[in-house]
């Protein structure tokens, strides 16, 4: 049987892994990817709560999350499109022209 | 070292085996009967005799195709991607045996007393049976966009898109007639779906599903059509526009699985609809434990349907079937589970 | 059980190996294949938590349409791999080097993330032993329809406004 402490700590890997994707890639596809790992991470550590304690709160909320994210990553992808039409590049760093 | 070989030669692991070993080869053999059978229904509508050299009756036909496969030379585009080229086909095929793993072909049974208890006739009894299907259907995309992707070549790259976007519209239709059944069952478990439709009203009519969802059996045969890209909705494998869509670049074994994947995503949506509207392995005249006889007969009707729809029907354009499983099927589906739930509510059906 | 545990680190070795596929790789279909083997890992792992309907959706939300989304736009793009030398070295915040550490940082944070739970109390039980599971999806059902019915309903708009986001904002513009 397996701890709640291993669900936490493979929850905290995956969202380290994905914060490391958002810090280190050079491409905005990849960092959504990223965002999603995260999202999927806090997603496991709700249901492995919601089953130490019993509850169903911890699937519903992350059917809420789930949810979410779809929608995210939809309008995301649309400004990703967009934002390729203007650029013809996928790399964040050609986007800086508001920077100082 | 004992427990272990307790445990492997126990009746109920054998037992489970041997449905295991039922679904897989049944899958593999109907696949190779479809064959056959496309060719010679095509025929007869058509007025000819379609295949009747190879064996009695053309009856070996099937084999001398697989054959012919086997010993074709497997070709790959230079600049096609490698590793995915080659596991577009796995995940077709894949998700195709593997949609059929929640289906029940038979009343549970302990083969005439040789096991200690009874076992469903499936592979998997899981709770979560129609949603597994859809799930799968829903990763069944994956071999095609690839498919279409990995071969580098402009005809597999449209066809592959196109199909994927016709299979995800279509999936919406799907999910909804599937949702509508499970509402008027109460279980999301196709066993108990298929249970529920036991018996008759007045005596004579039996408890089907299909005489109150009406609606909702054109709906899942609509999309389940679409779903497996077989006619009138296979623009993007129709040899008169896209050469063969996502498929054109393989040959020999890989284009075999694709072959079969097809075969068998028509089976197994087949075997749902027979499940879910149909009333599965039940049927007059025949003991509970043959029901599997009925449900291979029905099994049939539907297969025999679908051949009879790609040879009588002639094909969507591109833009008349996303604009029919958008504005026409799902709209249809919304309004026939409102109209589902509403009857549960009111008249508790 | 014993199973239990290998069937654990299995489905955890899936995970964690597809999501460090999916930083390290410079092919972006192939990292989004990684992801979608990774959510295969959360879907077993989910089934272990006795979770089978959020495992199920799992797969059909993320792995079978979010990721389609991801491959859609990767096909219609033709996004081309990354190149490394592309990466602008003029600011003093995406060198290479600062990147890493930012990269070395986080997992740190997991490692003090792992110290401290071995600190915490009441961890090392076997996860929910006292008390049952709830994985009927009648209780989900029952729940999500009566405590939760305004985040649904809010959930509904969400969703139909971020359709109508898409569309509009992949728009070709004809002016």
């Amino acid at each position: 049987m397996i701890p709640l402490g291993h669900y936490l700590i493979l929850s905290g890997l995956l969202f380290a892994i994905g914060a490391s994707g958002v810090f280190l890639r050079r491409n905005v596809l990849t960092l959504l990817m990223s965002v999603e790992i995260m999202l999927n991470a806090v997603n496991l550590a709700f249901v492995a709560f919601g089953r130490q304690l019993g509850e169903v709160d911890g699937q519903i909320i992350t059917f809420f999350v789930m949810t979410v994210a779809a929608a995210e990553a939809a309008v995301g992808l649309a400004l990703v499109i967009g934002l390729f039409r203007h650029r013809e590049s996928l790399n964040p760093e050609a986007f800086t022209s508001l920077k100082w | 070292m004992g427990a272990i070989v307790e445990t492997l030669t126990s009746p109920m692991l054998i037992g489970y085996l041997v449905v295991v070993s039922i679904v897989f080869v049944g899958l593999q053999l109907m696949a190779a009967v479809m064959v056959y059978a496309e060719r010679k229904v095509a025929a007869f509508m058509q007025q000819r005799y379609g295949p009747y050299l190879v064996g009695p009756r053309g009856l070996l036909q099937p084999v001398a195709d697989i054959l012919k496969l086997f010993f074709k030379e497997e070709l790959r585009p230079k600049a096609a991607d490698a590793f995915l080229f080659s596991l577009a086909p796995i995940i077709s095929v894949a998700t195709a045996y593997l949609a059929f793993a929640p289906v029940p072909f038979g009343a549970p049974t302990d083969f005439f007393g040789l096991l200690p208890e009874k076992i469903p006739l499936m592979v998997a009894d899981v709770d979560v049976g129609v949603l597994v299907i859809f799930a799968v259907a829903s990763m069944g995309v994956y071999g095609i966009v690839l498919a279409g992707w990995a071969s580098n070549s402009k005809y597999s790259l449209l066809g592959g898109l196109r199909s994927s976007a016709q299979m995800i519209s279509y999936e919406l239709a799907y999910g909804m007639a599937l949702a509508t059944v499970v509402m008027l069952a109460g279980s999301m478990s196709l066993r108990e779906i298929v249970d529920q439709q036991q018996g008759y009203w007045f005596g004579f009519i039996p408890k089907w599903y299909i005489f109150p969802q009406l609606l909702g059996f054109f709906v899942f045969a609509c999309a389940g059509v679409a779903e497996t890209n077989r006619a009138p909705f296979d623009f993007p494998e129709a040899e008169q526009e896209l050469v063969a869509g996502y498929h054109t670049e393989y040959s020999s074994m890989r284009f075999a699985m694709f072959f079969m994947a097809e075969y068998i995503n028509m089976v197994t949506v087949s075997a749902v609809a027979t499940n879910l509207f149909l009333g599965g392995w039940h049927g007059p005249f025949i003991p509970p434990e043959f029901g599997w006889i009925w449900f291979v007969i029905k099994l049939a009707a539907l297969l025999f349907a679908y051949l009879w729809l790609r040879w009588t029907l002639p094909r969507f354009r591109y833009d008349q079937l996303m604009a029919f499983g958008w504005k026409v099927l799902l709209p249809l589906a919304t309004l026939n589970l409102l109209l589902t739930a509403a009857g549960i509510l009111y008249f508790g059906l | 059980m014993a199973s239990e545990a290998l069937l654990f680190y299995a489905f955890a070795a899936a995970t964690v190996i597809g999501a460090i596929i999916v930083v390290a790789q410079r092919n972006p279909v192939y990292s989004l294949m990684s992801l979608v083997g990774s959510f295969f890992g959360l879907c077993g792992l989910y089934v272990l938590l006795e979770a089978p309907f959020l495992a199920v959706v799992q797969i059909i939300v993320y792995a079978g349409a979010i990721m389609v989304l991801f491959l859609f736009v990767v096909m219609v793009l033709n996004v081309p791999r990354e190149d490394a030398a592309e990466w602008d070295r003029s600011h003093p915040l995406f060198r290479p080097m600062a990147m890493r550490v930012g990269a070395a940082l986080a997992l740190l944070l997991t490692v003090e993330l792992g110290w401290a739970l071995s600190r915490t109390p009441g961890l090392t039980a076997p996860i929910g032993e006292d008390r049952p599971a709830v994985s009927s999806m009648a209780e989900l059902g029952r729940v999500l329809f009566t405590e939760y019915m305004f985040a649904f309903e809010v959930t509904s708009i969400l969703i139909i406004a971020a359709m109508v986001g898409a569309v509009v904002l992949s728009r070709k513009r004809d002016d």
